[in-house]
């Protein structure tokens, strides 16, 4: 009973952190149709700069909000410079996205160095919290609520402000939106920007949790691919739904089956995808 | 020309160990030979059939195993090469029969997530593949007595398979069901309406490139006598999707010189520049950003330009205007 207490308490986490790494991605996709493979590394950069922040003795809350920002700044450059010219060559975006990944990761091992860098948790939430019968680590519990936190005001957001209005318009219909009269590529950078600086957040969030290691990037972004496919491109609630359930899956696959760890993973996205193309909630067909 | 330049790089290839000598060199060579055949493997998809595929280096790692799974179980080396190299293409199929439901980036997700549960399975399934120890065989196989253990004797062997598959890339090419490949790729609605069964083309395309995956599988296992999970990875399966997409999609020298890019850039370079990793996403990043449509295409279109300002400039004719200026 406690095995699953405790499992179903990480898998939950571990779905909040891939919301954060994944809404992003879901937009940037949704919108502007862009596989954007830099995601795992903007997860990896933003938690390495996290790390640069604290070591500069920011404090803890500050360095996630700093690293987020640079890597919105990052983000932005990128896609500004690079991935406004190739609108619709998807080729050209992998191989752009593919390499920038590539530069992105060699940097990191330049910058920070090989060894993988643990993330102390904060004072105030180093404690543990007694749930039912198993003590839960503070901390995990405080990354899922600020998942939550964070996937109400994204919601808040799409649905409530003239921007959300616009960026769900972007994503039903890019050609109808410009027509209106909708700036779609100034939409593009700010959504980027965002997707980037969330991911960047995430990355220094988990760092208590995963550490910060050289591969991080590749371990996250087939992650947050399934998610994206398994819950739908374009659509916040598909991420926040696949996220826990990709959680879920990690957590309880590998411990029940793990022979078959990767297997359990991606056998559901594959099942969703065969089935149903656009996801359990997504908002485009490909 | 292209036919001077053809013996020229088919003479350049056989004589080889003649002007390289260190045998390091001449595997990378090898090396470079067996990524080109796995880049036209996967080009048959990419660039010919317009399917982004990231799962190849499933298929890829599958031939690995298999061949070496048999030969460890006591079956001859001949057996076990056509037999892993038929079940590839039964792979390919079950990998098509899945994955053809969709085009575009749900076919992409499909295959990715295929090549994952690949990898997952070689990681994992550890009674059957050694998982991350890997799976390896004692000797290379020794066609009609001849030993292939040496590097020089090895080049050659694969040099001959690379020349078939060339051969065979052409053919397939140029034959009617090339040309359906190819016109499924750039009017799929106009096909169907014309009478063609789309999704039958592409299945076919499928198991042809499962099968040239398939040769590049056998002789990467036969040049490392060994193989591990990371074989099947999505690292392996981007890499070469790199190698198609640098060198030109569409075109058959692009994927063996996006391949003898990487391969040297990995082999060669790394031994002088530490920070080789950042040199290869800079080229790609570059590639993208004068050359989009790929190196080979790129440079044939370099080439023409200056040919043609060669041409003008020699018959003193005033350049054909360019650009804005006409009603």
């Amino acid at each position: 009973m406690n095995l699953w207490l405790i499992l179903a308490i990480n898998s939950i986490t571990l779905g909040g952190l891939l919301f954060l790494l994944s809404a992003g991605f879901s937009l940037i996709f949704g919108l502007m149709r862009i596989p954007n493979l830099t995601h795992g590394s903007f997860f990896m950069l933003g938690a390495y700069l996290g790390v640069s922040f604290l070591h500069a003795n920011f404090g803890f809350w500050l360095s996630a909000i700093l690293g987020a920002l640079s890597m919105a700044a990052i983000g932005g450059v990128i896609e500004r410079l690079l991935l406004r010219r190739l609108a619709g060559q998807e080729l050209a975006q992998v191989l752009v996205t593919l390499g920038l990944s590539f530069m992105i990761a060699d940097f990191c091992l330049m910058v920070w160095g090989g060894d993988p860098i643990p993330i102390e948790t904060p004072d105030n939430l180093a404690g543990s919290v007694p749930i039912l019968s198993v003590v839960f680590p503070s901390y995990r519990l405080a990354v899922v609520a600020i998942a939550v936190v964070i996937a109400a005001l994204l919601w808040l957001m799409i649905d409530r402000t003239r921007l959300g209005a616009m960026i769900r318009a972007g994503v039903d219909d890019p050609q109808m939106a410009r027509m209106v009269g909708i700036r779609v590529s100034r939409l593009f950078s700010v959504i980027f920007c965002l997707g980037a600086g969330l991911a960047g957040f995430a990355g220094f969030m988990g760092g208590p949790i995963l550490s910060v290691y050289p591969g991080l990037d590749g371990d996250m972004l087939p992650l947050a691919l399934i998610v994206v496919i398994l819950g739908g491109t374009g659509s916040l609630l598909g991420a926040l739904v696949g996220s826990f359930v990709v959680g879920f899956l990690y957590n309880f696959g590998q411990a029940v089956f793990p022979e078959l760890a990767y297997v359990i993973l991606f056998l559901p996205m594959l099942i969703v995808l065969v089935i149903r193309p656009q996801g359990l909630f997504g908002r485009i067909a490909s | 020309m292209k036919r001077v330049a053809l013996i020229l790089a088919l003479a350049a290839l056989a004589t080889v160990p003649l002007w390289i000598t260190n045998s390091y060199y001449v595997n990378v060579t090898t090396q470079i030979l067996i990524s080109a055949i796995f880049a036209l493997g996967l080009n048959v998809l990419v660039g010919y059939g317009g399917l982004v595929s990231l799962g190849h280096a499933g298929l890829f790692g599958f031939t690995c195993y298999a061949c070496g799974w048999l030969i460890n179980a006591g079956v001859g080396q001949l057996p076990s090469a056509i037999a892993a190299i038929l079940l590839t293409v039964a792979l390919a199929g079950v990998f098509a029969a899945l994955s053809l439901r969709a085009t575009g980036i749900t076919f992409l997700m499909i295959t990715l997530a295929l090549g994952q549960i690949m990898w997952g399975i070689a990681y994992r399934w550890i009674s059957v593949t050694g998982g991350d120890n890997g799976l390896s065989v004692s000797a290379r196989p020794a066609p009609f007595g001849l030993s292939l253990e040496d590097p020089v004797p090895f080049y050659y062997a694969t040099l001959i398979a690379f020349l078939v598959v060339v051969v065979a890339m052409y053919a397939f090419v140029h034959s009617p069901l090339g040309a359906s490949l190819r016109a499924t790729r750039d009017q799929p609605r106009r096909m169907t309406t014309l009478g063609y069964h789309v999704w039958m083309i592409r299945f076919l395309a499928f198991l042809v490139s499962g099968l040239v995956v398939a040769i590049a599988g056998l002789f990467f296992f036969y040049y490392n006598k060994f193989v591990s999970p990371y074989a099947l990875s999505l690292t392996t399966s981007a890499e070469t999707l790199l190698m198609v997409i640098a060198g030109g999609t569409g075109t058959l020298l692009g994927p063996i010189v996006g391949a003898a890019l990487v391969v040297i850039v990995k082999y060669v370079v790394s031994a002088y520049v530490e920070r080789w990793n950042m040199v290869l996403g800079a080229i790609f990043v570059a590639i993208v950003l004068f050359m989009p449509e790929g190196l080979v295409p790129g440079s044939t279109r370099l080439v023409r330009r200056a040919y043609g300002y060669l041409r003008a400039r020699r018959s003193r004719a005033k350049p054909v205007a360019q650009g804005e200026g006409g009603p």
